[in-house]
């Protein structure tokens, strides 16, 4: 994507139909680190993969807690992830106070969305910089939702979003039809593998990933530092006694430069250069 | 003219509010009902019991027999309040989702102490149309020793080693006085007044205690909601009372 006169203002159509500045938004989720859902019968699994910006700082918390029954895992701007996060935490929270019920994931997941559609239509704001897997279980089951910050959202069986999400939604293409009635642990590993797919160097440890569980009879917990490591012995397990994972590396992921984009501050967006190119060119928008 | 004003004098006029013998009337409507029930909370060196009958009446009939007057905030500190039961729910759903946002924000859970700031804080902000509900806090406090709390309707508080609220209260606080032999509240500087019972001997005491108000007290019966709350979680037995 290439500057151009129709991007300066979020309210400016390009003579294409396109709105440039939402879809730089987009971006900024692609250059987030990466981010895994996926949905069996009973339990939603997300996974997420957690970077450090150097080895001094830890490493920075991309899943929330919503509710009881609902987490979300974001990619892109941590700060506008935190801001989404509180909104919709108070909304539960209200919900409950009202109805005395947990909120359904759905109608929550269409309020962010419509939150994020003002922004697009205001000249005096910015669009979201930050995608949403949000994974809930409601009356009607299991859900897991991407938001983005066009203000679409779709419902998904198993998706990625972040850098390198390509390899990680190829492993789930792949797998997917045996999720409805994996178990949790299983559904744990295939998100871990679908995470270790994006990986351009190094592997996963219990310090750079985090996996969240929510379910029937299973309220929301994060499993992370000490408690994922049995889950990664089991997947090196397989590892020695199978093939090793796929190491997706598209060719322009090469420079691993921080890059300044969002003006990144300590506590800043997880950025990195090399933005998941393939297969994302065209009109990334829905226009639907 | 002259007639007009005549038969007028400013003393004679009827006073606002009056009726037409002149004494002034009161509301016949009032926003609050008591809905009786009792409860009681005792602290121990390692535990603390909390207890609340589960009848809930109006006048002279009962509307249930099964109500709880218990609201658990966490593993480690409960609120039970007697009284006005549709103030009591409004509470206690405030204080829940203050709870919820409090454990959010600090990603752990409200210490006893806490939360019994913030049922203080809470009951003043009605200070003019207060709830009508006379409240215990209790649970265990940061060192694991029994804490409880015990309440005005607007939101003055103390820490004490046991105490009861509600309509059997007067019948059962003498009983907790004599048996679990308090340092009068008046010393200064307070002393530590939580009981050196083992729980066992606490929680007959606390038995004891709702079958004697229950002889007595109209409101109380039906059944007892008992929680003892100790480092390992919080168990709840149910005593049943007279039915009567």
């Amino acid at each position: 994507m290439f500057r151009n006169q129709y991007d300066t203002d979020v309210t400016t159509w390009s003579p294409q139909g396109r709105l440039f500045q939402v879809e730089y938004a987009m971006e900024a989720v692609k250059q987030g680190s990466c981010a895994v859902g996926l949905v069996s019968n009973t339990h939603v699994v997300l996974a997420t993969l957690k970077r450090a910006q150097n080895d001094l700082s830890s490493y920075q918390r991309k899943m929330f807690k919503i509710d009881d029954h609902m987490g979300i895992a974001i990619a892109g701007l941590t700060a506008d992830g935190r801001v989404l996060c509180k909104y919709m935490r108070n909304e539960c929270i209200n919900h409950r106070f009202v109805y005395e019920a947990p909120m359904p994931v759905g109608r929550l997941v269409r309020q962010v969305a419509d939150k994020h559609q003002v922004c697009t239509q205001r000249s005096w704001k910015r669009p979201f910089g930050v995608g949403l897997l949000v994974g809930g279980y409601d009356r009607s089951g299991p859900h897991l939702y991407n938001t983005c910050p066009s203000g679409n959202y779709y419902e998904y069986k198993a998706m990625a979003i972040g850098a390198r999400s390509q390899a990680a939604k190829t492993y789930l293409e792949k797998h997917y039809e045996s999720f409805p009635t994996a178990s949790v642990e299983a559904m744990v590993q295939h998100g871990l593998r679908a995470l270790a797919a994006t990986l351009s160097e190094g592997e996963l440890t219990k310090a750079n990933c985090a996996v969240s569980i929510v379910g029937r009879n299973a309220p929301y917990v994060v499993i992370e530092d000490d408690d994922v490591e049995p889950y990664l012995q089991m997947l090196k397990a397989e590892e020695d006694a199978g093939d090793a994972p796929m190491a997706a590396d598209e060719a322009a992921a090469g420079g691993e430069a921080a890059a300044a984009a969002e003006g990144g501050a300590a506590a800043g967006g997880d950025a990195a250069a090399g933005g998941d190119a393939a297969g994302e060119a065209a009109a990334p928008m829905e226009t639907e | 003219m002259a007639a007009a004003t005549a038969g007028y004098k400013l003393a004679a006029a009827p006073k606002a509010g009056a009726d037409s013998q002149g004494v002034k009337q009161h509301a016949t409507w009032s926003p609050y009902d008591d809905n009786g029930g009792t409860c009681l909370a005792v602290a121990g060196a390692d535990y603390c019991i909390v207890a609340a009958t589960t009848r809930m009446s109006t006048g002279y009939s009962i509307l249930t027999r099964r109500s709880t007057k218990i609201l658990q905030l966490t593993d480690k500190c409960v609120i039970a309040s007697a009284g006005c039961q549709v103030d009591m729910k409004a509470l206690q759903k405030l204080l829940q989702s203050r709870n919820v946002m409090f454990q959010h924000n600090h990603g752990k859970p409200m210490s006893c102490k806490g939360a019994a700031q913030l049922l203080s804080n809470t009951l003043y902000y009605k200070r003019f149309f207060p709830y009508y509900t006379f409240n215990l806090c209790a649970g265990l406090d940061e060192e694991g020793k029994g804490a409880v709390y015990t309440y005005d309707a607007i939101g003055s508080y103390e820490r004490t080693g046991y105490s009861c609220q509600g309509s059997g209260k007067d019948l059962m606080q003498p009983v907790l006085d004599n048996q679990l032999k308090a340092a009068s509240p008046l010393l200064v500087p307070a002393r530590n007044s939580t009981t050196t019972l083992p729980l066992e001997q606490a929680i007959d005491l606390v038995k004891d205690a709702f079958v004697s108000a229950g002889e007595r007290d109209i409101y109380t019966g039906d059944y007892v909601e008992v929680l003892i709350i100790t480092q390992d979680g919080i168990r709840r037995e149910e005593l049943q009372l007279k039915l009567d």
